[in-house]
Order: structure tokens, then C-alpha cells, then sequence
């Protein structure tokens, strides 16, 4: 037991975040972290040891200053340490959720070698709650420039380079696919996850900062990149992500019942299929879920799936439990609501009912061979291991390629042969005025590295800008 | 906007709306509008229908897909089905803008539904009409297999029901006369992220929406495009009769 000392000198241990229920949480769509309150929030802040040679920092992307944030929320500062924050990040709310703090700035704070790390990511959730409870403060504009840009896509990346942009006083039109702007944040992510009132609210402070958003207005289609210099942008900025979704080439696989992921969650996340009729959007999800993969992505499918009432939802990898590449939390939080992982598994091919609906799954069990390219251990068939596994809905969530319209349609600039746009480490792509960054130029990666290059090709195109009579 | 004949627009009629997509049938480039036809067969074309001019939808999005590759192929053979004989008339023209000869098919269920059939003769070299019950013109496309027996066409297009562009390719198909058909997959986001629109070409998956819409019509699987089409038909039944019935009179104003 713990002597009853007033002041231990580092507690070991980080205030658990408080949650929904498991089995109430299953069953709704809304969030299941809930946040904490003003006590808990100051009772972790004070495991920060504000260290003189913080590690932190180094941890982020986007270089919070994240002692300096601590010390103001432990003084109760709450106005003045969102503000440090948002100086550096201007999507704090969705950060604070969304992020893998667990492999950045938590992975290098120095109360993580002796207990767990302090929980950066939970007290910049607090912080920005706290703010959008408030309301906004918009920062003063700066002097206007006569600059103007364009920002193409409204997810992360775009996100931040046009708030960026806009603050240095260039003007800025975002250019969004879509009906609605935040990327993967509106689409993808599930609202029990990041709640869509929050995207909203950050998109809303981007637009208060000045930032024009024409929605419906899909780049290489609706116009080219070229067209929108040649009418007098001064520079380009896209962020036009890693949204084509990838399929297996297995016989079947085009059957009713089978969705990629980015299909299944569109219909849920963006077009609210789990309101139908409220919303004329249809999904039909059956009895006997399977996801196939072992990502966020997959993770997402799943306990969506199980929140439209699916009687059992199978996550299928191909690889063990310790190579699986989702989030510790979110694979913890999948298990708690009850989905079941069947590992070392891959399927062959689908069967289907007379009707054309999926109704089986043909598998085969794997085992790991030497580690791959990817470092991780290759799987390799077993053969005669063949098994048929029952299902009347398949989730395939195995990855996403760069959407590859731009690319199609803008003469000159290069692309790699996996389709992603090379840029610079400034986001410079190979035509002059025109930047690139996000999932777009690395493939599929994360929110707050989407934001990291929106930052710095916004710094880059200013300086080009300001160069530039 | 800068429409080109065979690209299509995704709207979404009002917040809780569905994103559904129609071919594009003509437009002016200088008031920067486009024109579409469609067939009232759900919840959204239906409530489509009921707007009065000077109504708006939610969002329009495009001009969405590739363009009709339009040049002077010769004499080309333009073959257009129930609504989707709109769109093909804006071929026909484009086509013959661009020095082809064209001749021009008009198909429906029933006589009631050919449409826009003076239109098509003062583009069209010679114009026939064909429906499924024989009520007016030929009785069903049987026509077509003599008609390519007596004259030789370079080319051909053909835009309507997924059965009727089968049937057609297949008539093309043993004298090797390239057929261009416009498929309309289930779409949701018309930009190639979701790929509820793939379909089987030459026995490869494509989209429909950023590989498409028009497809070699020698090489497509329709069977699996009609049945993929049809995934959602009891949700979307529902969905309509719902609506019509007044379950849900949002839409109604
Ligand atoms: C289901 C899911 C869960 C995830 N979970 C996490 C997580 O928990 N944490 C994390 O850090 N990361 C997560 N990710 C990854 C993360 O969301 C992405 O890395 C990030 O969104 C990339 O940002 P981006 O701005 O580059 O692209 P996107 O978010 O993909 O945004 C691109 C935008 O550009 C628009 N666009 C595309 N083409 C055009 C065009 N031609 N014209 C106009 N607009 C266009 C798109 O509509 C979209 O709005 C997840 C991804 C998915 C799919
Ligand atoms: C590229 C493309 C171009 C199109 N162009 C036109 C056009 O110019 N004019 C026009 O009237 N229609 C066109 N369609 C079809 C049109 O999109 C559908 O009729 C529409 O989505 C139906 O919406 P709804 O809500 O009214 O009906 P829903 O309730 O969604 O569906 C009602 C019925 O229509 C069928 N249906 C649904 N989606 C499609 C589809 N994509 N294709 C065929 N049948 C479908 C359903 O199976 C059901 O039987 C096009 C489709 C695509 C993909
Ligand atoms: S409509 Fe979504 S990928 Fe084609």
C-alpha cells in the first residue's frame, strides 16, 4: 500500500479517463470518452514535472509547447494555456482525441520511465472543451497582403495550411470535394469517436479566422489546378489526402453485402445512414459482421458495425495480436464492447446466396514467417488449413491509395508510382506556386502529420509569396 | 463549370438527402448551367420533381467523370434509352458537330415515354424509334441486327437501361463496331472514394465514377452491374413509399 505522505514526488499513475459504459456504449453513437472534469484535469496536470530539457515537445509534429501549457491549465489559466496551444495547433479539440499520443509526445515525457507518461493528449482535450464552451476568441487579423491562395481539400491538412495562411494576411479559398469540409475527420472517423458538432466547431473558428470554403467543388473535375492560377491565385496548396480505398481482387468480392471500408463509413459517418429513413441514405448491416484487417480503420468499422446492431462482429488479420497496427486503446475499447479478433487468418473468396448476397467466407489460417519490408513479420498460407467462416457482411478495410484526379489532370506535376504527389520537406512539389501536403504526399498516415506539413508548406509558400512582386 | 457530354453532376436535394448522380444533357458554358433529365424512381427524383423553377437543392457537385472522347469517327451509330435519351441527344450533337454521320435509336418501355423525338431528327441523318411492347417503331432492338447487316458504322454509343446497353453491345459486338456505353453504378461520393460504384471491365475492377462513366460496352459485365444495382432496392422502396405516404414530410414544402 501507498504510505499516506501529502506529497509524493512523481505519481506513477495517470487519472483514468472516465467512459461510457461498454454495454451501454455499444449500443449509441455517442462518444465513449467523456472527457475530464476541472479536478481531474488539474490532478494530472500536476504529474507534470516541467522539466528543464522537456522531451515532449520533440514528440510533436506541430511542436506544442506543451510545459508551457501544463504550467498555465496548473494555474488555472484555462484562456491563456488554450491560447499557447492554438499559437501552434488549431484543431486542439480534435487533436486532443484523435492523436496517437501514445508514440509521440507521450512516448518521450520523462514521467514515462519510471510510471505512465503524463496524459498530454487528455488535458489538451480539456483545454479546447473548455474554449469551445466559452466561445472563441478570434485572433486580430494581420495587415492583408493582396496575396491569394487556394487550399485544395478541407481535411487536416488543408485545414491548417489555409488557418496558417490566413493568419499571415494572404487571402484564402479552400476548394472541398465534398458537401461538407474536415476530410477523413467528417467522413471517416466515427462520431462516437469525434463527435461531428466538434469538427464543426473547429471548421467554424477556421472560417471566422477569414478563410473562404467553396464545397461541392471537386479539383481536376470542376476546374484544374492550372485554371485556378491561371484566374489569378498566386499559389496552391494541396491536401487532397488517401481516400481510394483498396479491394482484394478475390472472386466475389463485388457481391451485395461487401463494402470497403471508406464505403461503409461514408454512408454511417457522412451521410448518417444509421438515422435512416430520417436520412435517405440506406446501409443494410447483417447478423454476422466481418472486418477484414487490422487497423484504426478496421477498428472503426467494427464497433460502428456493432452500434447498428450487428449480433457479432469478427475483426479477420492476417497477421498475431502484436502486429496489429490500430491504436492500443481503440483495439482495448473494441474488445470491452465485445467484437472478436480471429488472428492468422486471410480470406480466399467470397460465396453468396442466390440472390447475390454474401453468405460465406472461405479463409485459410497463416503463420509468421521472417519480418518484410515493413519490418513486421510476413505471413505465409498454411496449407490445407482452408475454413469456411458464415457472414452476411464484409467489411474490407486494408488500406487507401491517394485519390488520383489531381494527379490525372495537372500537367507537369510528379507523382511517385504509388500515385502520391513528390514534395519537398517545404511541401514544394515540381511546379512552380504549387505546394502539396498530407496524406496526399505520404500515403496513409495521421491527423496531427497532415497538420505538421499543412504548417510548414503554409510557411513556405509565405515566404515564396512575400519573395515573389 | 465546364461540362463535357458524357459527365455527370452528384446532387444532394436537402441536408438529410442522398447524393444521387444524372447524366449531364446539355449546358451553357456562359450562364454556367447544366441541364439533366431524370426518371421519378425513388424518394429523391421523385421530390426532384416536385421543385417549381427558381427552387434550389442543397449541393450540386461537377461536372463529375471523363468526357465522351468526341471526334470524327465517321458515321456513328447513337442508340439512347427512356430518360437517358437527353443526355444522348448532346452526343449526337456534339457528334456531328464533329463530322460524323449520325444515325440516331430511340427506345422505351411504351410509346407514352420516347421523348424528344423532333429534337432528334433535325440532328440525326435518319432517326428510328423502337419500344418494348411494339406500341410505336420496331418492337424491341431485333431491328438493329439487319440494319448492321445493310449498312456499316464506325462507331457507336448507347445510353439507357443497363439491359438495353447489353443488348446492344451484344447486336455490335460480332461487327467489331466499338461501342461506348455510360453505366450508372450505385454512387455515393462520385470521386472515387468509396467504390460502392466498381464494376467488372475486361475482367478488371474499375469505378465507374473517376474511371467512367463510359466503358468499352464489348468488355463490361452488366449481369454484375444489374445485380449490383439492385443491393439497396428494398431500403430505397421503403424509403419512397415512407415518404409517400407521409411518414416523413420534411421534404414537402
Ligand atoms: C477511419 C479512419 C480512422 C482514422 N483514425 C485516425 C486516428 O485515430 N488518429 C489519426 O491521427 N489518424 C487517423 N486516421 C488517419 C487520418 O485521418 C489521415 O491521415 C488524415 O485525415 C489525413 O489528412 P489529409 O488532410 O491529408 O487528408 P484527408 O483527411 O483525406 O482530406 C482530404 C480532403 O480532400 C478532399 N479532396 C480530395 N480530392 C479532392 C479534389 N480533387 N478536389 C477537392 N477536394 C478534394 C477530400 O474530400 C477530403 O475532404 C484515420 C483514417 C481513417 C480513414
Ligand atoms: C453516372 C450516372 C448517371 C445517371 N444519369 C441519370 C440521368 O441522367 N437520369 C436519370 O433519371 N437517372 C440517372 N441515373 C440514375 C439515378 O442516379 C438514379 O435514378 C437515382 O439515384 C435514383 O434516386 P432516388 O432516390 O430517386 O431513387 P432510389 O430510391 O435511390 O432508387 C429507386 C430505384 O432506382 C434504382 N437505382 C438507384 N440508383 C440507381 C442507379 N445509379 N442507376 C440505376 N438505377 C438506380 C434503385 O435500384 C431503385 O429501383 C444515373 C446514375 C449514374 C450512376
Ligand atoms: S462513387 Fe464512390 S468511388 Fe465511385
Amino acid at each position: 500500500m501507498a504510505d499516506s505522505k501529502p506529497k509524493p514526488k512523481i505519481r506513477k499513475d495517470a487519472v483514468p479517463m472516465p467512459k461510457q459504459n461498454p454495454k451501454a456504449r455499444a449500443k449509441n453513437f455517442n462518444e465513449v470518452a467523456l472527457g475530464y472534469t476541472r479536478e481531474q484535469a488539474l490532478e494530472e496536470a500536476n504529474r507534470c514535472l516541467q522539466c528543464a530539457k522537456p522531451q515532449c515537445v520533440s514528440g510533436c509534429p506541430v511542436e506544442i509547447d506543451i510545459p508551457a501549457f501544463i504550467k498555465l491549465l496548473k494555474e488555472q489559466k484555462c484562456a491563456e494555456a488554450i491560447a499557447e496551444i492554438k499559437s501552434k495547433n488549431v484543431l486542439p479539440a480534435i487533436c486532443g482525441r484523435v492523436c496517437p499520443q501514445e508514440d509521440q509526445c507521450q512516448q518521450c515525457c520523462i514521467v514515462g520511465k519510471v510510471g505512465e507518461p503524463v496524459n498530454i493528449g487528455r488535458l489538451e482535450r480539456y483545454l479546447a472543451d473548455w474554449e469551445r464552451e466559452q466561445g472563441f476568441t478570434i485572433p486580430e487579423k494581420a495587415q492583408p497582403t493582396g496575396k491569394k491562395t487556394a487550399v485544395v481539400g478541407a481535411g487536416p491538412a488543408g485545414l491548417t495550411a489555409a488557418a496558417e495562411l490566413v493568419k499571415l494576411g494572404h487571402e484564402v479559398t479552400m476548394l472541398e470535394a465534398l458537401h461538407l469540409p474536415g476530410g477523413v475527420l467528417i467522413y471517416g472517423i466515427p462520431e462516437f469517436r469525434l463527435p461531428k458538432s466538434i469538427v464543426r466547431a473547429e471548421v467554424n473558428y477556421i472560417e471566422k479566422l477569414g478563410v473562404k470554403l467553396r464545397l461541392g467543388n471537386m479539383v481536376g473535375r470542376t476546374n484544374t489546378i492550372p485554371e485556378v492560377i491561371k484566374n489569378g491565385i498566386d499559389a496552391v496548396f494541396i491536401g487532397s489526402g488517401a481516400g481510394l480505398p483498396q479491394f482484394m481482387g478475390l472472386p466475389g468480392e463485388n457481391f451485395g453485402g461487401i463494402y470497403s471500408a471508406n464505403e461503409f463509413l461514408i454512408r454511417v459517418n457522412l451521410m448518417k445512414a444509421y438515422a435512416f429513413p430520417e436520412y435517405d441514405t440506406p446501409i443494410r448491416i447483417g447478423k454476422h459482421v466481418v472486418v477484414i484487417g487490422g487497423g484504426n480503420v478496421a477498428m472503426d468499422s467494427a464497433r460502428s458495425a456493432l452500434r447498428l446492431g450487428a449480433e457479432e462482429v469478427c475483426i479477420v488479420y492476417r497477421r498475431s495480436r502484436k502486429e496489429l497496427p490500430a491504436r492500443k486503446e481503440e483495439i482495448e475499447n473494441a474488445e470491452e464492447e465485445g467484437i472478436v479478433c480471429k488472428f492468422l487468418a486471410a480470406p480466399l473468396r467470397f460465396i453468396s446466396d442466390e440472390k447475390g448476397w454474401v453468405k460465406a467466407m472461405e479463409c485459410i489460417c497463416m503463420e509468421l514467417g521472417p519480418p518484410d519490408e515493413s519490418g513486421r513479420r510476413r505471413p505465409i498460407p498454411i496449407k490445407g488449413s482452408e475454413f469456411i467462416m458464415d457472414t452476411d457482411t464484409v467489411i474490407i478495410a486494408i488500406g487507401r491509395t491517394p485519390n488520383p484526379i489531381i494527379q490525372r489532370t495537372t500537367e507537369g506535376l510528379e507523382v511517385t508510382k504509388w500515385g502520391t504527389i513528390i514534395a519537398d520537406e517545404n511541401g514544394k512539389t515540381s511546379l512552380e506556386s504549387v505546394y502539396a501536403g498530407g496524406d496526399i504526399v505520404t500515403g496513409e498516415a495521421t491527423v496531427i502529420s497532415a497538420m505538421g506539413a499543412g504548417k510548414t508548406a503554409a510557411k513556405a509558400i509565405h515566404e515564396y509569396l512575400m519573395k515573389k512582386k | 463549370m465546364k461540362a463535357k457530354p458524357g459527365q455527370f453532376i452528384i446532387l444532394m436535394i436537402g441536408e438529410k438527402g442522398e447524393r444521387i448522380p444524372l447524366t449531364i444533357s446539355d449546358f451553357d458554358a456562359r450562364k454556367g448551367t447544366v441541364s439533366c433529365a431524370f426518371h421519378e424512381v425513388g424518394k429523391t427524383t421523385k421530390k426532384l420533381g416536385l421543385l417549381n423553377e427558381g427552387d434550389y437543392v442543397e449541393t450540386v457537385t461537377g461536372p463529375l467523370g471523363n468526357p465522351s472522347e468526341i471526334k470524327n469517327y465517321g458515321k456513328v451509330l447513337c442508340v439512347g434509352g427512356s430518360v437517358m435519351i437527353a443526355p444522348l441527344l448532346l452526343q449526337v450533337k456534339t457528334m456531328r458537330e464533329a463530322g460524323n454521320s449520325v444515325t440516331t435509336v430511340l427506345g422505351a418501355r411504351i410509346k407514352d415515354v420516347i421523348m424528344l423525338e423532333d429534337e432528334a431528327k433535325a440532328m440525326s441523318e435518319k432517326v428510328y424509334v423502337a419500344t418494348d411492347d411494339g406500341s410505336k417503331g420496331y418492337q424491341g432492338l431485333d431491328f438493329l441486327k439487319d440494319l448492321l447487316k445493310k449498312e456499316k458504322f464506325d462507331h457507336c454509343v448507347a445510353m439507357g437501361p443497363v439491359v438495353m446497353m447489353k443488348t446492344v453491345s451484344e447486336i455490335t459486338k460480332p461487327y467489331g463496331i466499338p461501342t461506348v456505353v455510360t453505366l450508372t453504378p450505385i454512387m455515393i461520393d462520385g470521386m472515387g472514394m468509396c467504390g460502392v460504384c466498381r464494376v467488372t471491365v475486361g475482367g478488371k475492377m474499375q469505378f465507374g465514377c473517376i474511371d467512367g462513366p463510359e466503358f468499352n460496352g464489348h468488355k463490361v459485365d452488366f449481369d454484375g452491374l444489374i445485380q449490383r444495382q439492385r443491393i439497396f432496392l428494398p431500403e430505397e422502396r421503403l424509403n419512397s413509399v415512407l415518404w409517400e405516404i407521409g411518414g416523413c414530410a420534411c421534404g414537402r414544402q
